[in-house]
C-alpha cells in the first residue's frame, strides 16, 4: 500500500487548485503534485516554473517542516503526510 | 478618437470608458494582480491580458465579453531541458496583434518572442532570434534577464519586424521570424566600456515606436539619449530632447512621422522628474526642437512614466499618460492641455488606447 498524503493550497490558489486539499497516492511531493496536477492542471504551472524545478517563492511544508527547491520535490511522504503548498513571504 | 483605455496596473487591469466626456472605470478586470500587458484585437473579438504573479509566475488570460471575465490559457513556455537548467519564463512585456485576427505575438522575460496563431491557445518561440548567439551578450536591464519590450509589425508588409531588447539591441526580421538582423548602427551605451559602446548586442533601448502611416520612421527613447531612424532603424540618429535624454516612453505619431511625444526623468540614479517637473515633450520637425507641455499635469510631482506608460490613439490628438504613483492623465489636443482621471490607481505599468 502506497503513501496517500494529503495537500492543501495556499488560498490564493483556490482557482485552479483543489479548494478544500486533496488526498492523492504518491511516494515523493513530486508524485504527489503530479496526481494533484491531473485533475486540476493549470495549478502547474502556479507552482513548477518551465524547467519543471520548485518556483523560488513557493513554500512547502511535509509534516510541518519546511523544504526547498529539489529537496522539496524529492522528498518521500508517509502514508498519512501533510504536504502544505504555499506563498514564500520572502516573494513580497 | 478611442473611447477605451486598458490600464494595467500592480492590482489588476483597469478598463476606462469615456462616458459623456468623462473618463470612468468601466471594468476592474483580474482584481489584485499585478499586470504587465494588455491587447485589446477587436478583429478577434478578444482582450488579451498578462501578469506577473511573482511567487507564482506569469500567466496569460483572454475575454470574450470587453473585460466584464477573463478566462486563463496556457502562457509561453520554454522548452523543457534535459538537465532542467533552461530557461523559464518570468514575464510578458508586451502583446502585439498580428496580420491575421487569431494571431498575437509576446514579447517576454527572458527574451524569447513567442507567437500564437489561435488567439493565444497555444504558444511557439520564435527559435531564429533565440539562436543568434549575440544574445549571450545580452543582460537585464531592472530585471534579472533581458527582455522584449517593443515589437513592431510593419502595416505595408507584415512580414517585416522588429522586435527590442533591453538590453539587447534591436532585431529586424523581414521574412516573419525565419532570420534576424541586428540594426543598432549609431546607438552608444554609456554603461559600457569604452570600447565596447557601440556593441549592438548590449544597447537597451527602453522603447520603440513607430509613425503608422511611415513604418521605417522610429523613434526611440534608449537608455543614454534619444534616437531617430529613417530607414526602420538600420541607422539611428541622436536628437537632443530640453529637459533631460532619460526616460522609458515613447510614443510616435501614426500619420506625422516628425511628431513624437516623450516622457523625461532625470537620469540615472534619480528617475523621477527633474525638480519635480512632470511633464510630456513633443517634437514635430523630426527632433530639431521641442516643446515642453505641463498644462495640466501636477506640479511638483514625482512621478515616473514606465515604457508602456503613454500612448496616442489612432487620431494622433488624444493621449494618455500613467505613472508608478497610479496617476493617469488624457489629453485631446496632442498634449496642449492635460486632465487628469479623477480615480487613484494602483501603479501603472502599461496603458494603451482599445
Amino acid at each position: 500500500m502506497g503513501s496517500m498524503p494529503t495537500l492543501s493550497f495556499a488560498t490564493r490558489l483556490r482557482a485552479v487548485a483543489p479548494p478544500d486539499g486533496t488526498r492523492v497516492q504518491g511516494e515523493s511531493v513530486r508524485a504527489a503534485l503530479e496526481a494533484v496536477f491531473a485533475s486540476h492542471p493549470m495549478l502547474r504551472g502556479y507552482v513548477l516554473d518551465d524547467q519543471g524545478a520548485l518556483r523560488k517563492h513557493v513554500a512547502i511544508f511535509v509534516d510541518g517542516i519546511r523544504l526547498q527547491g529539489t529537496e522539496a520535490l524529492r522528498a518521500p511522504t508517509r502514508e498519512a503526510s501533510e504536504i502544505h503548498v504555499l506563498q514564500a513571504l520572502s516573494g513580497g | 478618437m478611442s473611447d477605451r483605455i486598458l490600464v494595467s496596473t500592480r492590482k489588476g487591469l483597469f478598463i476606462l470608458a469615456r462616458q459623456a466626456g468623462e473618463w470612468r472605470v468601466l471594468h476592474a478586470a483580474l482584481s489584485g494582480a499585478p499586470m504587465t500587458a494588455a491587447l485589446s484585437d477587436p478583429r478577434a473579438g478578444v482582450l488579451y491580458a498578462a501578469a506577473n504573479h511573482g511567487h507564482f509566475g506569469a500567466k496569460f488570460y483572454r475575454s470574450e465579453d470587453g473585460g466584464a471575465s477573463f478566462q486563463e490559457l496556457a502562457c509561453p513556455a520554454f522548452a523543457k531541458s534535459e538537465d532542467g537548467s533552461g530557461p523559464s519564463l518570468f514575464q510578458i512585456w508586451c502583446l502585439e496583434a498580428g496580420a491575421s485576427p487569431g494571431t498575437v505575438w509576446a514579447g517576454c522575460i527572458p527574451d524569447g518572442l513567442f507567437r500564437s496563431d489561435d488567439r493565444g491557445e497555444s504558444w511557439r518561440l520564435i527559435q531564429p532570434l533565440w539562436d543568434r548567439p549575440e544574445r549571450a551578450r545580452a543582460f537585464g536591464g531592472s530585471y534579472d534577464h533581458p527582455g522584449i519590450h517593443s515589437f513592431l509589425i510593419d502595416p505595408r508588409n507584415p512580414r517585416h519586424l522588429i522586435a527590442a531588447i533591453s538590453c539587447g539591441g534591436v532585431w529586424a526580421s523581414e521574412d516573419e521570424g525565419e532570420s534576424w538582423e541586428m540594426r543598432t548602427d549609431g546607438l552608444k551605451a554609456a554603461y559600457m566600456p569604452p570600447e565596447q559602446d557601440e556593441d549592438g548586442a548590449v544597447q537597451d533601448p527602453h522603447r520603440v515606436s513607430a509613425c503608422a502611416a511611415a513604418p521605417d520612421r522610429l523613434w526611440m527613447q534608449h537608455h543614454n539619449g534619444v534616437f531617430m531612424s529613417r530607414d526602420a532603424g538600420r541607422r539611428w540618429l541622436r536628437i537632443e530632447p530640453p529637459i533631460s535624454g532619460f526616460g522609458f516612453a515613447v510614443a510616435a505619431h501614426p500619420a506625422d512621422p516628425e511628431t513624437a511625444w516623450f516622457a523625461p526623468s532625470k537620469s540615472d540614479e534619480h528617475r523621477f522628474p527633474e525638480e519635480g517637473r512632470f511633464c510630456i515633450t513633443r517634437t514635430r520637425d523630426g527632433g530639431r526642437s521641442f516643446a515642453v507641455l505641463e498644462t495640466g499635469l501636477p506640479r511638483p510631482a514625482y512621478d515616473l512614466v514606465y515604457r508602456h506608460g503613454l500612448d496616442v490613439d489612432a487620431s494622433g490628438d488624444q493621449l494618455a499618460l500613467a505613472s508608478t504613483t497610479g496617476g493617469l492623465w488624457t489629453s485631446r489636443d496632442g498634449g496642449e492641455r492635460w486632465q487628469a482621471l479623477s480615480v487613484r490607481l494602483p501603479p501603472v505599468s502599461a496603458i494603451r488606447f482599445a
